[in-house]
């Protein structure tokens, strides 16, 4: 079935996947937004526990699909897991500590004789949620906005900075990504709470915060996408593969490519829907307006980055080292045989949507955590 | 494309891989074997309908949580170091290495990562039938991961099912199921999942001793040590019957590593098997700190060359033939590969170089060459020795390489024994009363994870210099960048994995103080 495939196909095919969980990561990540927020929305110890142990039951799903996202991209595009995480040293690094943190934080956080303390565990998961999110939005800033690296005959990385990625903060356009995802993560999180948390207080409070953090993810994401749309992106001949620099590429992307231009506008519409129904009419839905609409979102950003003869990884050193789909790509061979293992996917999803079904039956209340043995 | 390479760089990078693997592979074993044992115990509590048994597992799921988290911290740096620290690696190699990582990621990390939620809070939520499915899941999905993860490492030992692409510079992927069903991916799975049940049983039965000399929840005690007795004696057998054939596969794949763990420095026809040795802090060659001599052996004639080569007469090279060459064995010299490796990479520069400058014709040419068979066999197949400076760096450290080897085989050797005792005395009712062994229970947990940090010593050192068999030495596979840079992340993750490690010991202890719940419901 996919032997027959041209190798092209199969690179979009796997650009199309790697995107999707890109997309997912970010949804996700509203375990991380809600971590930054268990002061905030959680007032008492009994809150807090309430609030991480909702959150608890899914960290590890975005924990999981981070390292998915990492297997994926190294399967289906080697060059750019090399030249990234080779190159940008430092952010990676810093992005994976920050995960580390979180992994032991919510099972180490109530159980006594803990060395550190309760409160170090969930200023551990506070740092998670800050930087884990700013530093994944801003990597992917550079996306769209270039790195600084070039390649040699035999395809390694040489970085041509001694910062190893961390210049990317010194573009605020990156910046202005990595506090989007932020925002959103914490508006995501909020919608979270507010639909699998019993208290009316704490339904309250989230209220109130939605609309505290709308208006930075929206004033931060409206800047992001209006100024990619204004910008003059890194475009290459598909006869050469040579790369050039094209004035307002990202706008001609969408104008060449309209069914993403309308899913990304189905899904800012969702994120906006998932938001509003929350706010004026107290739905405990948003979370799957908001959350499908940052999927839509994010993965039509990212087919943005790397369809239609776009450099998904470009190079603002050394431009014709820049990374394309059709360069960084693993053999046809690799890419058929991981096309017939992406078939189990919908399968996975089956799985843990069930299963998120079953366990998120009731909300969780101090009645119900009260009958638990396993508590975070 | 031979720049000069930082050596500093590569021992800290190489230190740093080190590190992170080895505070991985201290939570990995519990977790692959515990889980099943936790589904044992689940199964027997469904199919009796006993709440001691639903107690007994939620106790040791407890003390399962607390392992797992750790596990999957270290882990996440594990698979992300291949690109920060061993970049080039993961370009040569990307297109076979990566479907393995990324098969694991579907398959395995989203199967444990859904169901293991269940297996702590569904209890109220889901029938009993989907919670013990949940179990066994979870216990599947951490040994898959195991498999994949497995699959790619026997790879980097044997390389297989693939073709070097001149005009990419990497390896590609040729057969993947040639790259599954890899016979070293294959024994190394076997061995190593089975050492790991090995691992938990000792585990269960070392915590289990502790309450029958405390002379608490007896019966819960009892109960795991009879599980733990049964599958850890079975998994003992298996994981000497595959560490046997993962010998004999050594020998024939990775004849260096073998005479390194076997100490074997001048190979010989009917070579005996040091059943002990001590070696003395004096080296055998002053230009190489890796070769020590023995101050004392105890050997049994002919047994290494049946052991490698089911023949008690069969010649066994040792490090010195394979470095000086033998050629009445026809073994080549090290000096002829190197050589020969530097001929595969001119001869790629060159055609690069004819690519760059746009010379169709003599790039088509060297391309034809270097792909023909001879040239692949005779060549190519030493590329990565090209890469060698001195023969010196072809030989791993022997002492830590034979007695990591060593200290393996004779604990193991005693777990097998320890789970003979423990089912006896267990089953004759007696154990509570054998204090003595239920002191060398407890004794025998730290003495498990000696064995299974040896192993991995065994595999890992034993293969230097190499990151993949013969193609790519460590010293080429790493990411240029300095190695200040390196040594920060060094000390940073060491800090960071030594406090979680503490607080996790802590954690531990406590809670196997604490005990199992006294009935049903509750936190405690």
């Amino acid at each position: 079935m996919f032997e027959s495939l041209s190798h092209l196909v199969l690179q979009q095919y796997w650009w199309i996947i790697v995107s999707l969980l890109g997309a997912l990561f970010v949804f996700l990540t509203f375990v991380q937004g809600g971590q930054t927020l268990i002061y905030t929305i959680g007032k008492t110890d009994t809150e807090r526990t309430m609030l991480i142990n909702t959150l608890g039951r899914k960290w590890e799903f975005t924990f999981t699909t981070l390292v998915t996202f990492g297997g994926a991209f190294f399967a289906s595009f080697p060059l750019f897991y090399s030249t990234s995480f080779g190159g940008a040293y430092w952010v990676w690094f810093a992005i994976l500590i920050f995960f580390v943190i979180q992994a032991v934080s919510y099972e180490y956080r109530k159980k006594p004789n803990n060395f550190l303390g309760a409160k170090t565990f969930e200023w551990f998961l506070i740092l998670n949620g800050l930087f884990g999110t700013i530093l994944v939005g801003t990597a992917v800033g550079t996306f769209f906005n270039g790195a600084m690296f070039s390649l040699n005959e035999m395809n390694n990385v040489i970085w041509a900075t001694p910062f190893r990625g961390l210049e990317a903060v010194l573009t605020f356009h990156n910046v202005a990504l990595g506090l989007s995802v932020f925002f959103l993560a914490r508006v995501l999180g909020l919608l979270y709470f507010m639909n699998s948390v019993e208290s009316d207080e704490m339904f309250a409070r989230s209220k109130k915060h939605l609309l505290y953090n709308t208006i930075p993810f929206l004033v931060f994401f409206l800047f992001f996408l209006i100024a990619l749309i204004l910008k003059e992106g890194f475009a290459y001949n598909p006869e050469t593969g040579e790369v050039f620099m094209e004035k307002y590429k990202y706008l001609h992307n969408l104008l060449a490519m309209p069914l993403v231009a309308v899913i990304l506008l189905v899904g800012v519409v969702g994120v906006l829907w998932g938001i509003a129904s929350a706010l004026l009419k107290k739905s405990t839905k948003g979370i799957w307006f908001a959350g499908a609409g940052t999927v839509f979102t994010v993965w039509m950003l990212l087919l943005l980055a790397g369809f239609n003869n776009t450099s998904f990884y470009p190079s603002i050193h050394d431009l014709q080292s820049s990374l394309t789909i059709e360069n960084a790509s693993s053999s046809h061979y690799t890419l058929t045989a991981m096309s017939y293992v992406s078939l189990t996917v919908p399968f996975v999803l089956g799985y843990i949507w069930y299963t998120w079904k079953s366990m998120n039956k009731t909300k969780i209340s101090k009645e119900e955590l009260g009958k638990e043995d396993h508590l975070y | 494309m031979l720049e000069t390479i930082d050596l500093s760089l590569v021992n800290w990078s190489r230190a740093q891989f080190a590190l992170t693997a080895m505070y991985h592979w201290i939570f990995v074993p519990l977790t692959l074997g515990i889980t099943l044992i936790i589904a044992f115990m689940e199964t027997i509590y469904v199919r009796t309908g006993n709440p001691e048994w639903k107690r007994i597992t939620k106790f040791w799921m407890t003390l399962f949580g607390i392992n797992f988290a750790i596990g999957v911290a270290t882990g996440i740096i594990l698979e992300f170091e291949f690109g920060t620290n061993w970049s080039n690696y993961s370009w040569f190699v990307g297109d076979i290495f990566g479907a393995p990582l990324a098969i694991e990621g579907i398959f395995a990390f989203f199967m444990e990562s859904t169901f293991i939620a269940v297996m702590f809070f569904g209890w109220n939520k889901v029938s009993k039938k989907f919670h013990l499915l949940a179990t066994w899941l979870t216990a599947i999905g951490a040994n898959l991961s195991a498999l994949w993860i497995l699959v790619a490492n026997g790879w980097m030992q044997k390389p297989v099912g693939m073709v070097f692409n001149p005009e990419t510079a990497r390896n590609e992927m040729m057969n993947f199921w040639d790259v599954l069903f890899s016979p070293m991916a294959v024994h190394k799975f076997l061995h190593t999942t089975s050492s790991s049940f090995v691992l938990a049983s000792i585990f269960v039965i070392g915590v289990s001793a502790w309450f029958l000399l405390k002379k608490r929840d007896l019966s819960m005690a009892k109960k795991s040590i009879a599980v733990a007795a049964v599958f850890g004696f079975l998994s003992s057998v298996y994981t000497v019957l595959s560490g046997d054939s993962s010998a004999r596969q050594i020998a024939h794949e990775q004849p260096m590593k073998f005479a390194a763990f076997e100490g074997l420095y001048n190979g010989s026809e009917g070579a005996g098997l040091i059943a002990f040795g001590v070696m003395s802090t004096t080296e055998t060659d002053p230009d190489n700190e890796n070769l020590k001599d023995f101050n004392m052996i105890i050997e049994i004639p002919n047994v290494l060359s049946y052991m490698a080569f089911l023949d008690w007469n069969a010649f066994v090279p040792g490090v010195n033939d394979l470095i000086k060459g033998n050629p009445k064995q026809g073994i080549m010299s090290a000096q002829e590969k190197i050589d020969r490796g530097k001929i595969a990479i001119q001869k790629l520069k060159d055609f690069k170089d004819a690519k760059k400058a746009g010379q169709t014709a003599r790039a088509d040419s060297l391309k034809t060459e270097f792909m023909s068979k001879s040239f692949q066999d005779n060549y190519f197949k030493y590329f990565g020795y090209g890469y060698i400076t001195d023969v010196n760096q072809l030989i791993p450290s022997v002492p830590l390489s034979f007695y990591s080897f060593h200290i393996m085989v004779v604990l193991g050797g005693w777990f097998m024994l320890f789970f003979i005792l423990s089912f006896w005395f267990v089953t004759k009712g007696v154990i509570q009363n054998k204090k003595w062994f239920l002191r060398a229970a407890i004794w025998t947990i730290p003495l498990a994870y000696l064995a299974s940090q040896a192993g991995w010593v065994v595999a890992e050192v034993g293969r230097q210099p190499w990151v993949i068999q013969d193609l790519m030495p460590t010293m080429a596979a790493v990411t240029r960048i300095s190695s200040g840079a390196v040594m920060v992340t060094f000390w940073l993750f060491a800090a960071v994995f030594t406090t979680l490690l503490i607080a996790e010991i802590k954690i531990m202890i406590r809670q196997i103080k604490i005990g199992p719940h006294k009935e049903e419901g509750g936190n405690k």
